[in-house]
C-alpha cells in the first residue's frame, strides 16, 4: 500500500516530464515561427478512452482541452481495437481539432506486451496550409486551405506517401510543412518511449490506476479551489470590433457546488469572415481564463477540465457551423479570458484584473509577389518575403499591481528579433517602443502598448495582412479605473487602415501599428503618488495626462 | 586537448570568493590547505588577501612563492542580483528606447495572471537615444548627428551617470556608429567607463546583445575597482605572477579581460565544480561524464564529454523565480552549461491542494534550517527525511558541526508528510527521497534529450554535501551503472579552478547560407577572430601552446534555433563547406532523429576558441588511511527495497583497503559527507582515492 502510494507521486512527476519532454522536442524542431516562438503547439498523454491524463504547459491556451476533446474523435473515427503499433492518426479538421486548418493534430497509439495502454498526441501550427493564407479574408472553410479529415498518416510504421504528396503539393513550403508533420510524429515517439521505460521500470501493466489516482485527484483539486469561491451567477459582456460591424460577445457564469458553467447565449451570429471560433477553441480559452484565477496550479488533464463545462449556442459566432470561416479565430477567442473575468470580478470584487489589450497584434508581412493595383512583371524581379512580427499590446491592470506593458495575454507568445526578420526579408523597423499615455489610469494603471514604424526597405509596395482588435471598442477599465488607449493603424502619409483584412502599403510608406493598453483598476485619484512620480519620471504618462486623469498638481 | 604536458608550477592558489564565504586552497605539490573566510562584501580583496595569507603561513610560505594564483569571484553575479552596480546608462537607436525593457513580450508563467517582470537594470530616464540607423546589410540609412551626441554629453554629465552601454541595432554587422559614439563621448567623459555591444557581443537578436551590454556595464566600475586594487595588494606583498581570473565558461583569463569584459565572470563558482568533474573524468579516462554537484539549496548537473563540460552561449540572471526558465535577464556569454535544480538538503518538502507531495525548490537554508537542526526550522527537508531513514549519524553531520535531532525530524515528516499521504515516518521520509531524485532524474532527462544524449551511458562524478547520500538513487533512475564519489568531494569548485585551461570563446553573427557561402568573407572573419582569441590568451599566458576550436552555429532555413557544429580544421573551402554540411546531418539525425535533406541550412553565429592545454596536475594526497582497529560499527537504516529497517554497516572512507570489493548496503562517512551506497551498488577506492560504486548486474532491483 505504501508503495503504491509513494509510487504514484512519483509516475505523476514523471508524467508530467514525459509530456514536457515530448513539446520540448517538439519546439525544438518545427518551422513555423507560431510554434517555435509562441509555443502554439501542445502535447499530452491519454488514457485507452480518450481522456487526457497529462498535458504539457506551453504558450498557447487555445489548446488547454481543445486537444483533449480531439483523441475522442479520432478513437470514434479509429477505434482503439482496430489500431496496430506504429499507427500513426492524423487530422486538422478545425471541428474535431484545434480550432483552425493550420493546426495538425497528429495522434499515436502506444502499446506494451500488445494491448494498447496509451496515446500521445500533439498539435502544431503549421507554415502554410494553402488557400488564402494567414488572415480572416476567407469566406468559408474550403477558401483557408488544405482540410484533412481523420485519416491513418502511417500504417504500421509505413509512411503514406500519398498523403504527404497530396499535402506537398497543396501549401507555399512543402519541405518545411513536410518537417512540422514529421516533428509531430517524432515527438510522439519520444513520449512512447518514455512511457514503455516507466512501465517498465514501475513493473506496471498498465497505466490505468495511477491514470484513475491521477484524474480522481486532479478533479477533487479543482473542486475544491471552486468551492472557494462564492456560488452564484454573474453576467457580463463585451463588445468587439468584429470584421464588417461589431459583434457582441456575452456571457453568463455560474459557480456551483458541481463546477463552473459557462453559457454564451445571447451572443452574436457567426460571420462570412474567417473571425468564426469554433466551439472546441471556445472552451480552450473560457477555461484557461477561469483556470487563471480558479485552481491556477492544477494540471490539466480530463479531471480538472470536466469541473467546467461551457455552452454557446450553435451558429453562435463562438460555436461557428461548418463550413465557416474560422483562420483569424484567435482575435475572438482571446477576447473570452476578459469576458470571464468581467463575470469573476463580481464574484470577488477587487482580486479580478481589468481588461487588456488580449488579441496579439502580430505584424504579417508580406511582398515580391503579385499585388493587385501594380504591374505584376516587376514583382518577379522582387525579393519574395512573408514574415510575421508577432507583436502586443499592454495587460489590465491587477489587483495591487499595474498592467503588464507590451505583453502577450491570453497568448504566451514571445516575439521574433527585429534583426532576425531584417535578416531574411527587406523590412526596415524605424520604432518600437512604449507608447506614453496607453495604459488605462487607475489606482492600478493598465499596461502600455507600444508603437511599431516600419516601411519596405527598397521602396516597394508589400502587402499588410491585418487581424487586431480593440481598436473601435478598447480594453475597459473596472472598479473606477478608465480604459486604456484603443489600437491604431496607420500610414506615414496620414491614412489610417482597417484592424482587418489585406492591405497594401505603397512604396515609400512607412506602416505605424500603435496597440491597445490595457484598463486601469480603481480611482486613478487614489494613485500612489510615488508610482505616479515614476511614471511621469520615466515618461510613461504625460505631465498633461497626469493632471486630468490623477489630479497631479505639482508644477514639475 | 592535446597532451602537452608542462611541468606543472609548485605552489597553486585558487579563491572563490563566494556571496557568503572566500574558499581559499593551496596545493604546495600534492599538499593541500585550505582556509574559509566570511565575504568582505564592501572590499572583497580584503578577505582574499587574508585568506591566501592564511594558506601560505600554514605552508610556511610568503607571496613570492606563489607560482599560480587563480581568483572565481561572485562580485559581478552579486552586483547584477543585488542591484548593486554602477550608475548606469544606455544610449540606442532612436525609437527603439523600450527594446530592453519590452524583451520578449511573453510571460515566463502561463498561468500566472499576477506575475512581475524583472526590471531591466537600466531604468526608462538614464535610456537615451540618438538619431542612427544601419540596416542588415550593415549599410547606413540615417548617419550619425554628432551635435547630438555632445548634447548627450552633457546630459549624462547632469545625471552622474559612471557607466555607459551603447548597443545600435545591427551593429554587429557595422559598429561604426557605436564605435564613433565612444570616442567622442570618452574624449568628453574621461572618467567614465564604456561598454560596446559591438565589443561585448557581436551577436544577432538586439534584446539578448543589449541585455549583455547593460549588465557589463552596470558591473564594469566595481568590479575593475575590486581587480585593481587587488592586483596593487598582491604586487605589494611580493606577488611574482600574473593573477588569472576564472570564467563562467570554464576557462581563466588574464586580468585585463576581466576589467573589459566583467560580464565573463558571472557564475564562475559553478564552473569550477564542473571542472573538478572533467578532471577526474580525464583521470579515470571516463569519456561521458554527468556531473552532479549537490549542496544546501540546489543541484547542478552538466554533462562533461571527452572532458571537455558542455558549452552554452546563454545565460540568464536575477530570475524572479529562480528555477523559472525566463524569469531573468538574459546574457549572452560563453557559460558551462548547468541546470540548476532546487533540490538540496534544505529543500521544504509538503503536501500540495492536490495531496501531492512536493519537494523543493524552495529552501531552508542554514538558518533556521531543517527541522532537525534544532534552530527553529519547522518545516521538513530532505536532510530530516535522511535522518529519519538512518542515512545520517546525528553527532557527526557537517563535520560534527549540527547535531541532529532525529525525534524532531521524525514527528515533523509525521504530520507534514505521513499523516496527509497515510504513511508511516520511515515510509514519508523515503517518499520525500524518492519525489526530490525523481526531480533530479527528471531534470537530468530533459537535458538530455534536449543535448542529444544517452544519459544512462554515462558516469555520474557526484561531489557537494548532499551528492554522495542521493547518487546511488538518482543513478538507478536514470539507468547508470556507475557513480564515482571523488577525493575531496567537498571542496568542490575552488579547487576546479586550477585545472582549468587559459581559454577565450569570441563569436560573431554573419548570415550566410551554406549553399552559397561567402567563403572568403567567412575565411576573413574566422582569422580575425583567430587572431583576436589568440592574443587574448597569449597575453594571459605567452608561453603555453594553444589550440585553436572554432564552430558555427547552424539551423535549417526557417528554424528559430541554432546548433553548434565544429568546423572543419584547415582552409575555409567548398570542400570543408560540404564537410560541414554533413556535420550539421549527423548531428541534427543525432539530436532530433531524422534529417531534412531538401531544406537549406544556414549559418548565424560563428565562434572561435583559443585555449591552452589543461594542466596535468595530480590530485592531492589523501591523508594517510587510520591504522589500528577499523571501528566496524552498524547503523539501522530504512531500506527503500525491503521496505524495513537493516543492520548497515558504517565504514569511514579512509578504512576502506584500495581496491577491495565492498558490497551494499554500506554507509561510507567523511567528515563532510556521507556515500549511501544501496543493496544494489558495491563500492571500491581506487588508488588516487576516489570512491568508485557499481551496479551489481546479476541483481535485479526496483526502484
Amino acid at each position: 500500500m505504501s508503495q503504491d502510494i509513494i509510487q504514484h507521486q512519483v509516475i505523476w512527476n514523471r508524467l508530467i516530464a514525459v509530456v514536457e519532454e515530448q513539446a520540448q522536442a517538439l519546439i525544438r524542431t518545427a518551422f513555423g515561427t507560431a510554434t517555435r516562438e509562441a509555443g502554439d503547439l501542445s502535447a499530452g498523454v491519454f488514457l485507452p478512452d480518450g481522456r487526457m491524463v497529462a498535458q504539457a504547459v506551453t504558450g498557447t491556451p487555445g489548446h488547454v482541452n481543445s486537444m483533449a476533446e480531439s483523441v475522442k474523435h479520432f478513437l470514434r473515427a479509429f477505434p482503439l481495437e482496430t489500431l496496430q503499433p506504429g499507427d500513426v492518426l492524423v487530422t486538422n479538421d478545425p471541428w474535431k481539432g484545434t480550432g483552425h486548418l493550420y493546426d495538425i493534430t497528429m495522434v499515436t497509439p502506444v502499446f506494451y506486451h500488445n494491448q494498447p495502454v496509451a496515446l500521445f498526441a500533439s498539435t502544431l501550427h503549421v507554415v502554410d496550409i494553402g488557400g488564402l493564407g494567414p488572415g480572416p479574408d476567407g469566406h468559408q472553410i474550403f477558401h483557408e486551405g488544405l482540410f484533412l479529415p481523420i485519416i491513418k498518416l502511417i500504417h504500421a510504421g509505413e509512411l503514406d506517401n500519398t498523403v504527404l504528396a497530396i499535402v506537398k503539393a497543396n501549401v507555399r513550403e512543402p519541405e518545411q510543412v513536410e518537417g512540422d508533420f514529421l516533428a509531430l510524429v517524432a515527438c510522439n515517439d519520444v513520449g512512447a518511449r518514455r512511457l514503455l521505460t516507466l512501465l517498465e521500470e514501475f513493473a506496471l501493466p498498465d497505466l490505468q490506476a495511477v491514470g484513475e489516482f491521477i484524474l480522481a485527484r486532479s478533479r477533487q483539486g479543482m473542486l475544491d479551489a471552486v468551492a472557494r469561491w462564492p456560488q452564484g451567477s454573474w453576467s457580463a459582456e463585451m463588445w468587439v470590433d468584429g470584421y464588417d460591424e461589431p459583434l457582441l460577445l456575452q456571457a453568463r457564469l455560474t459557480i456551483s457546488p458541481q463546477g463552473i458553467h459557462v453559457d454564451f447565449a445571447g451572443s452574436a451570429g457567426f460571420v462570412a469572415k474567417g473571425i468564426n471560433v469554433v466551439k472546441a477553441y471556445t472552451d480552450a480559452y473560457t477555461s484557461f481564463g477561469i483556470r487563471c484565477l480558479i485552481g491556477a496550479d492544477i494540471p490539466n488533464n480530463a479531471g480538472s477540465l470536466g469541473v467546467i463545462s461551457i455552452d454557446a449556442p450553435e451558429g453562435s459566432i463562438l460555436n461557428a457551423p461548418y463550413p465557416a470561416a474560422v483562420t483569424s479565430r484567435h482575435i475572438i477567442g482571446q477576447m473570452l479570458p476578459d469576458v470571464v473575468f468581467n463575470c469573476l470580478r463580481q464574484a470577488r470584487p477587487g482580486e479580478v484584473p481589468a481588461e487588456g489589450a488580449s488579441c496579439l497584434w502580430n505584424i504579417q508581412l508580406s511582398g515580391g509577389h503579385v499585388l493587385p493595383g501594380y504591374d505584376a512583371s516587376s514583382f518577379l524581379r522582387q525579393p519574395r518575403f512573408s514574415i510575421t512580427s508577432f507583436s502586443t499590446g499592454g495587460t489590465g491592470a491587477r489587483p495591487q499591481l499595474d498592467g503588464l506593458s507590451t505583453t502577450s495575454f491570453p497568448s504566451g507568445v514571445r516575439n521574433v528579433s527585429l534583426e532576425i526578420l531584417e535578416s531574411i526579408s527587406p523590412v526596415v523597423f524605424w520604432r518600437k517602443e512604449y507608447r506614453a499615455d496607453s495604459g488605462g489610469a487607475g489606482a492600478q494603471r493598465g499596461g502600455l502598448g507600444q508603437v511599431i514604424e516600419l516601411s519596405h526597405g527598397q521602396d516597394m509596395p508589400m502587402e499588410l495582412g491585418a487581424a487586431w482588435d480593440r481598436i473601435h471598442f478598447p480594453a475597459r477599465g473596472a472598479e473606477g479605473g478608465q480604459h486604456g488607449a484603443p489600437g491604431r493603424v496607420s500610414l506615414s502619409t496620414g491614412e489610417t487602415l482597417s484592424g482587418k483584412g489585406r492591405q497594401i502599403i505603397p512604396p515609400g510608406s512607412h506602416l505605424i501599428v500603435e496597440t491597445p493598453g490595457g484598463g486601469g483598476l480603481g480611482d486613478a485619484r487614489q494613485r500612489d503618488p510615488v508610482r505616479l512620480q515614476h511614471d511621469l519620471k520615466n515618461q510613461l504618462i504625460s505631465h498633461e495626462a497626469a493632471v486630468r486623469h490623477y489630479h497631479h498638481n505639482k508644477t514639475e | 586537448m592535446s597532451g602537452t604536458k608542462t611541468p606543472p608550477p609548485r605552489n597553486r592558489i585558487a579563491v572563490d570568493v563566494g556571496g557568503t564565504f572566500t574558499d581559499v586552497v593551496l596545493l604546495q605539490d600534492q599538499t593541500q590547505y585550505s582556509a574559509k573566510i566570511l565575504t568582505s562584501a564592501d572590499a572583497p580583496e580584503r578577505a582574499v588577501l587574508q585568506g591566501i595569507g592564511d594558506v601560505l603561513q600554514q605552508a610556511g610560505l610568503n607571496f613570492a612563492a606563489i607560482d599560480l594564483l587563480i581568483l572565481g569571484t561572485t562580485l559581478a553575479t552579486n552586483a547584477l542580483i543585488e542591484r548593486k552596480g554602477a550608475r548606469t546608462a544606455l544610449i540606442t537607436t532612436r525609437g527603439f528606447r523600450d527594446l530592453v525593457e519590452i524583451g520578449q513580450e511573453d510571460r515566463f508563467a502561463q498561468y500566472d495572471v499576477f506575475l512581475q517582470k524583472p526590471q531591466p537594470l537600466v531604468p526608462r530616464h538614464w535610456r537615451f537615444t540618438l538619431d542612427e540607423r544601419i540596416d542588415a546589410q550593415g549599410q547606413i540609412r540615417i548617419a550619425l548627428d554628432e551635435a547630438q551626441v555632445s548634447a548627450l554629453a552633457q546630459q549624462l554629465r547632469e545625471q552622474q551617470i559612471d557607466s555607459v552601454a551603447i548597443g545600435f541595432l545591427q551593429s554587429f554587422v557595422n559598429p561604426e556608429h557605436e564605435q564613433r559614439v565612444a570616442a567622442l563621448l570618452r574624449a568628453q567623459l574621461p572618467e567614465v567607463t564604456f561598454s560596446l555591444s559591438s565589443e561585448v557581443c557581436p551577436e544577432i537578436r538586439e534584446y539578448e546583445r543589449l541585455s549583455t551590454v547593460c549588465a557589463n556595464a552596470y558591473v564594469q566600475p566595481l568590479v575593475a575597482g575590486y581587480l585593481t586594487r587587488l592586483q596593487q595588494q598582491l604586487t605589494q606583498r611580493g606577488l611574482r605572477v600574473r593573477p588569472f581570473l576564472m570564467t563562467s565558461g570554464g576557462g581563466i583569463t588574464s586580468l585585463e579581460t576581466g576589467i573589459a569584459e566583467p560580464v565573463r565572470l558571472v557564475e564562475s563558482g559553478p564552473a569550477g565544480g564542473a571542472i573538478l568533474a572533467s578532471n577526474i573524468a580525464r583521470q579515470l579516462e571516463l569519456e561521458n561524464v554527468l556531473s552532479f554537484d549537490m549542496g544546501g539549496t540546489t543541484a547542478k548537473i552538466c554533462f562533461i564529454d571527452r572532458y571537455q563540460p558542455q558549452i552554452s552561449r546563454s545565460f540568464e540572471f536575477g530570475r524572479v523565480h529562480r528555477h523559472q526558465k525566463g524569469s531573468g535577464l538574459p546574457i549572452r556569454i560563453p557559460v558551462i552549461d548547468l541546470v540548476e535544480i532546487g533540490a538540496g538538503g534544505g529543500s521544504i518538502a509538503r503536501i500540495d491542494n492536490l495531496g501531492r507531495l512536493q519537494v523543493g525548490p524552495d529552501s531552508a537554508g542554514s538558518s533556521p534550517g531543517p527541522v532537525s537542526y534544532n534552530l527553529g526550522g519547522e518545516l521538513v527537508t530532505i536532510t530530516d527525511a535522511n535522518a529519519q531513514l538512518g542515512l545520517l549519524d546525528p553527532a557527526a553531520f557537517a563535520g560534527g558541526k549540527v547535531e541532529l535531532n532525529v525525534a524532531r525530524a521524525a514527528a515533523a515528516l509525521t504530520e507534514q508528510v505521513g499523516q496527509p499521504l497515510g504513511l508511516d515516518k520511515d515510509n514519508a521520509a523515503l517518499a520525500v527521497t524518492e519525489i526530490i531524485a525523481e526531480n533530479m532524474a527528471n531534470a537530468a532527462r530533459v537535458h538530455a534529450s534536449e543535448s542529444g544524449k544517452q544519459v544512462d551511458a554515462y558516469t555520474l562524478v557526484a561531489f557537494g554535501g548532499a551528492a554522495p547520500l542521493h547518487a546511488v538513487r538518482l543513478a538507478t533512475r536514470l539507468g547508470i551503472q556507475r557513480v564515482v564519489i571523488p577525493h575531496a568531494a567537498g571542496v568542490g569548485s575552488a579547487l576546479g579552478f586550477l585545472w582549468a585551461p587559459v581559454a577565450y570563446q569570441a563569436v560573431h553573427s554573419f548570415y550566410q547560407r551554406l549553399d552559397h557561402l561567402d567563403i572568403a568573407a567567412v575565411s576573413d572573419l574566422l582569422t580575425t577572430l583567430s587572431d583576436q582569441v589568440r592574443q587574448l590568451v597569449q597575453q594571459a599566458d605567452p608561453a603555453a601552446p594553444i589550440t585553436l576550436q572554432r564552430s558555427v552555429y547552424l539551423r535549417y532555413a526557417g528554424q528559430g534555433h541554432e546548433v553548434a557544429v565544429d568546423l572543419p580544421e584547415g582552409e575555409l573551402d567548398q570542400e570543408a563547406v560540404a564537410a560541414l554540411h554533413q556535420r550539421f546531418t549527423l548531428l541534427y539525425r543525432q539530436l532530433y532523429g531524422r534529417s531534412l535533406d531538401h531544406v537549406a541550412v544556414e549559418a548565424i553565429s560563428w565562434t572561435v576558441t583559443a585555449s591552452t592545454p589543461a594542466p596535468a596536475i595530480a590530485p592531492p594526497q589523501t591523508a594517510p588511511a587510520v591504522s589500528g582497529t577499523p571501528d566496524r560499527a552498524t547503523r539501522e537504516v530504512y531500506s527503500a527495497q525491503q521496505r524495513k529497517r537493516i543492520a548497515v554497516p558504517v565504514l569511514a572512507r579512509q578504512q576502506l583497503v584500495t581496491g577491495e570489493n565492498y558490497s551494499g548496503p554500506l554507509l561510507i562517512t567523511e567528515p563532510e559527507t556521507t556515500t549511501w551506497v544501496e543493496e544494489s551498488f558495491s563500492a571500491q577506492r581506487t588508488a588516487a582515492g576516489h570512491l568508485l560504486l557499481q551496479r551489481n548486474t546479476q541483481q535485479g532491483e526496483k526502484p
